[in-house]
């Protein structure tokens, strides 16, 4: 039983650490803005997901009953994290930060930043 | 095995961390470096979380809330600042 609880926690830790370098390798190494974007909030989210499920499995196998803590981190995590994107990205929009060469569909991206802010 | 995973993934979280403070120092607008402190202090999250499996506590849980809490609120009042002006008008 301990072996498979730790081979499980094992994998879920290296592959949630693996996530959250290559979101951070994305926001050191993409070349604009709007695509550094994705890197963080969408890779290290994932990753962070993968580490508390591994600390959720290894805490409840050590205590003897469930554990929530990490439930709750997942969760505000999630919820927080498009909402920190649209923010970050609507700032840019209207810092008019310059977008790559063959990025599609520019007329909508200067429509959104004539909008008024909120 | 549990402490050769875990000395693994907190190595590729320093790494990262180390990327971050790149970007932070050398991100050419703001906004870049809005993004690579909000990117950190979630690295940060999963570094405490990774010292609370390998001493085997749970008090830490509630740092690692604080600082997510905390980082959120800051990363949308510095965007809110930098959008506006103002935080409350």
């Amino acid at each position: 039983m301990e072996f498979w609880v730790e081979l499980v926690a094992s994998i879920l830790l290296v592959t949630g650490a693996t996530f959250a370098f290559i979101g951070s390798l994305g926001l050191a190494k993409l070349p604009d803005f709007y695509t550094r974007l994705h890197g963080p909030t969408k890779a290290t989210t994932l990753g962070m997901g993968c580490l508390l499920i591994a600390s959720m499995i290894l805490v409840t196998y050590w205590q003897g009953y469930l554990s929530v803590h990490e439930l709750l981190i997942t969760l505000f995590l999630l919820i927080t994290a498009p909402v920190t994107a649209y923010m970050l990205a609507k700032t840019a929009m209207h810092h008019k930060l310059q977008i790559l060469e063959k990025t599609t569909d520019k007329t909508l991206s200067k429509r959104a930043a004539e909008r008024m802010t909120p | 095995m549990l402490n050769i995973a875990i000395t693994i993934a907190a190595v590729l979280m320093c790494l990262s961390l180390m990327l971050n403070l790149w970007r932070l120092f050398k991100g050419p607008s703001r906004p870049d470096r809005i993004l690579a402190l909000d990117t950190m202090y979630i690295n940060s999250i999963a570094l405490i979380i990774l010292f609370g499996i390998f001493s085997r506590t749970t008090l830490y849980f509630e740092a690692a809330l604080l600082i997510a809490m905390l980082g959120f609120v800051s990363t949308a009042a510095m965007c809110k600042y930098i959008l506006r002006g103002d935080l409350i008008e």
